[in-house]
């Protein structure tokens, strides 16, 4: 097979199909996805709900239905998608080794490679959830598998640690398919998934939400058999005397998503410790030249249709790379100030063109606040916001022309009074 | 009718009745779970202990220089990941100065070679997170790690190998002298004859032991809860750091593992039943320890907690032999650390001394101890992988991404001997589900091969045998 490709794409989920279709058409031609999975599509595959593509389709697509018209769109472009191929290491200098079960081990020279891996859920485990360990615990996504693509129910009474969106969207689920979920269980006192879902998923099922509250003991021995769910305090610890008991077969983790990197540290491109992505420029690309990221691997979003924006920058950007667009830099940092917990990107390249769009997250709930960006005693941009939450994503629109005006550092706050 | 009847698939077991196949002898292991090594060898810290720590003159001491001594061929014959890292017990006060030089001293009575004392500036140099309060260390070169579930394991299939038979779900609970042989029997009708058995039960060795007729023995349980961390972090220590002893036992330690994750704890609890859940005091205490051990120790690649039960006697050092009261019951009890270095030796002794004479054995000259390794894709190079996938195309499809598992793998795991029957006997042979993800992404696609091996319905499948089915039937 062939060993030089102009663009990898390491990863055939939404971010890597929308990469690869604005790369085509900026230009570039010589295109490879590889896709772990045997079909296209990533996550979206097992997210038969709908509310996909709100934002970008202004219309409400199930996740396989968003993901057909991506794959499509590669498809009628001929670009290339190796499925049932996993990467097996990158390098620095964009050599991607990889293996399928038709050719075997390979490796490929690439002229510039796209980060496109997604995330993966946070484990039972990595909570230090104490009790037992037995058959029904699972992560909602691999529920969310079970139920969607196998036809299978992992369990009849379930108990849900964290309101995340896919907690959220798995416990209407599991309703559906005839569970009955007892509690959602979230440690922080709000939820970090979407008000719609709140809505939708929960208070439509009558299925209660208990903020400050986490799950302190998993029972059972070879099945769960019940939680028990204690409320905490401000600093998190659960307070004694709170303890509640629930019986239930089924715990499922819906407690965060962490972008799945390993590649990217194995090339030794640096991470950025707020979102646990690469650290890149606005155009999506990384400390090691040509190597772009984009998606729920560079941070984790919101929406889908979120993802697909930030994969065509990348798209572009990679398309410009290989076709020899890469000048000189005049790069400043671009850090998180008070009340933002991290900020993306995290470099800002001056010399590059067009609008930067600044992604970044709040460390709490804030009302009538102020969200702006400073460079050397100037503000550059800002804008007023009725309400932030950390679940919801909050951007910043600094325009072209101000980027020249960066002196140092750019620095991403929140106001908690309104800013005139 | 059985020359040798081993009861307890654990790394005492296995080793036992793999140093049986050397024999010419008919022999079987018993084990009441579904898969072997589902107590205590498949929980404990993975530790190839010097040998300094027990008196000289006990069992404790005599097995584990010996073990030692012999884990390096021994692992690699079996084709388990052992290192030699070396160990260091850590000081922090002029108290545990002294206390290591007592150690020094037992270590080299014991047998122990190279045991060093090292000062502060040399313990940094050894290990630069180690903490700053840490004042020197009693540095010992033949310590070492190895995967104790990989070890078990490869010791039963290779025992399966050379013609030893195992009955799992096999708990024994009847047991019956019939003239010049035992007659035991399990909870489900079961019965197997043989002429001597061998009591490897760990924490159930009191029980199989008065089934025998021998209630002398007398077996507690002290539980020991742990921290695993991702394998990024397996190079944030490089070599086995204990805190110096105390009458309460050698404490929490900070490993690297075998498969190069980053392994705390444990803590010791007395436990009446065997119970191994996980509790808020345990994790926080491990923590607590570990923090005080190291620097900067990065808590949030935790990617599970797990606790393990160490059966101890009553005196509280091994007890190795033929029971007084029952002839013909051998006693392999009270093996808690340092039993898994230990076991080689244990076996040695057991069966190439005491069983040879009793049983009158001889040297079986079909044995063939060599194993291969259950999970090697990852560490071959390319050309061998591609030559594998030209062979098996199972092996070009990876199933768990964490740890780059294939299909391959699995499958043969399912298919070898001990065969897996259930995701964690698939886990611990594979590491499939032991990553990052836990199991998140693959674990799926693990239960549809055991399904499609196993001939069994897709819900049929389990987590760890009857009563842990993955499923709750089909959906809507």
């Amino acid at each position: 097979m062939k060993t030089e490709n102009a663009i990898v794409i390491i990863g055939g989920g939404p971010a890597g199909l929308a990469a690869a279709v604005q790369a085509y058409d900026s230009g570039a031609r010589d295109i490879l996805i590889l896709e772990r999975e045997p079909r296209l599509g990533g996550i979206l595959n097992q997210c038969i709900h709908n509310g996909f593509g709100l934002t970008r389709f202004k219309e409400s697509l199930t996740g396989p239905e968003y993901a057909r018209r991506f794959e499509r769109a590669v498809r009628e472009r001929n670009i290339r998608a190796m499925t049932d191929t996993t990467v097996l290491s990158l390098t620095r200098d964009r050599q991607v080794t990889a293996v399928n079960a038709a050719e075997g081990a390979f490796t490929v020279r690439a002229g510039a490679v796209i980060l496109a891996m997604g995330c993966r859920e946070r484990s039972r485990g990595a909570l230090n959830v104490p009790g037992t360990r037995p058959a029904g615990i699972y992560s909602a996504g691999t529920a969310q598998k079970y139920v969607n693509l196998k036809g299978y129910l992992p369990g009849k009474e379930v108990v849900i640690l964290g309101s995340g969106d896919i907690g959220l969207i798995m416990a209407r689920r599991m309703t559906l398919e005839g569970a009955k979920v007892r509690a959602v269980c979230e440690i922080m006192p709000y939820s970090s998934g979407l008000k719609r879902n709140i809505v939708q998923c929960l208070d439509d099922f009558g299925i209660p939400l208990y903020l400050n509250h986490t799950i302190t003991k998993i029972e059972g021995e070879k099945r769960v058999t019940g939680v028990v769910v204690s409320e905490v305090d401000g600093n998190k610890r659960p307070i004694p005397g709170t303890e509640m008991h629930f019986d239930c077969d089924t715990v499922l983790f819906s407690v965060g998503l962490i972008p799945e990197n390993e590649l990217t540290k194995s090339a030794g491109i640096p991470l950025c410790a707020g979102t646990r992505g690469a650290a890149v420029y606005q155009n999506r690309e990384t400390e090691a030249p040509g190597i772009f990221a984009c998606g729920n691997v560079l941070q984790v979003h919101d929406l889908v249709d979120f993802v697909s924006e930030e994969a065509e920058i990348a798209g572009r950007a990679a398309a410009e790379f290989v076709s020899g667009g890469a000048g000189e830099r005049d790069a400043a940092d671009c850090v998180n100030g008070k009340n933002v917990s991290y900020v993306l990107p995290q470099k800002i390249d001056k010399n590059l063109r067009g609008d930067v769009k600044l992604f970044f997250r709040v460390t709490g709930t804030f009302r009538n606040c102020t969200v702006l960006a400073e460079s050397g005693g100037k503000i550059l941009a800002g804008r007023k916001r009725r309400i932030a939450v950390p679940g919801e994503m909050e951007t910043l629109l600094l325009p072209a022309e101000k980027l020249k005006e960066i002196e140092g550092e750019l620095v991403v706050r929140l106001e908690e009074e309104s800013w005139k | 009718m059985f020359d040798v009847i081993v009861i307890g698939g654990g790394v005492i077991g296995g080793a036992i009745l793999r140093e049986l196949t050397k024999y010419k002898c008919e022999v079987c292991l018993l084990e009441k779970e579904n898969d072997v090594c589902m107590g205590q060898s498949k929980a404990n810290s993975g530790i190839v202990h010097a040998g300094f720590d027990a008196a000289e003159g006990t069992n404790k001491a005599r097995f584990n220089v010996r073990g030692n001594a012999l884990m390096p061929a021994y692992a690699a014959q079996l084709g388990v990941k052992y290192k030699n890292i070396g160990s260091l017990v850590v000081a922090f006060s002029d108290g545990d100065l002294g206390t290591l030089v007592r150690l020094k001293e037992r270590g080299e009575k014991n047998g122990v070679p190279g045991l060093e004392l090292v000062d502060r500036k040399r313990l940094r140099e050894l290990e630069p997170n180690i903490s700053e309060e840490a004042v020197g260390a009693l540095f010992a070169p033949t310590g070492g790690i190895v995967c104790p579930y990989g070890l078990t394991i490869a010791e039963i299939g290779n025992a399966m190998d050379n013609g030893a038979r195992l009955y799992c779900n096999f708990e024994v609970t009847t047991v019956r002298r019939e003239k010049d042989s035992f007659v035991v029997g399990s909870a489900d009708g079961r019965e197997v004859r043989g002429r001597v058995a061998v009591n490897c039960a760990g924490l159930g060795a009191g029980k199989v032991s008065a089934l025998f007729g021998d209630d002398g023995l007398r077996i507690g349980g002290r539980r020991g809860e742990y921290l695993l961390l991702d394998r990024a972090d397996g190079d944030f220590v490089s070599h086995t750091l204990f805190f110096t002893p105390t009458r309460k036992g050698k404490g929490v330690l900070v490993s690297p593992t075998a498969d190069g994750n980053l392994l705390l704890g444990p803590t010791a609890e007395e436990v009446e039943d065997g119970g191994t859940q996980t509790t808020q005091e345990g994790i926080a205490s491990v923590i607590a320890k570990a923090a005080e051990m190291c620097r900067g120790i990065p808590f949030r690649d935790v990617i599970t907690s797990f606790a393990g039960v160490r059966a101890y006697s009553q005196t509280h050092d091994f007890i190795i032999g033929e029971s007084e009261r029952t002839e013909g019951l051998f006693q392999c009890a009270g093996i808690e650390s340092p039993g898994l270095t230990s076991a080689p030796a244990i076996a040695e002794y057991l069966v190439g001394t005491l069983l040879r004479k009793k049983l009158k054995l001889e040297k079986n000259p079909l044995f063939d101890g060599t194993r291969k390794p259950d999970h090697f894709f990852k560490d071959l190079s390319v050309a061998e992988q591609n030559a594998l996938i030209r062979e098996d195309p199972a092996y070009g499809k990876i199933v768990c991404r964490c740890e780059q598992i294939t299909e391959g793998e699995i499958v043969r795991a399912i298919r070898r001997n001990p065969p897996a029957r259930d995701a964690d006997a698939v886990k611990r042979r594979t590491r499939a589900g032991m990553g990052r993800c836990q199991g998140g992404f693959c674990q799926s696609h693990v239960a549809e091969l055991l399904s499609r091996e196993l001939g069994i319905p897709f819900d049929e499948v389990t987590k760890s045998g009857a009563g842990s089915e993955l499923l709750k039937g089909v959906s809507k």
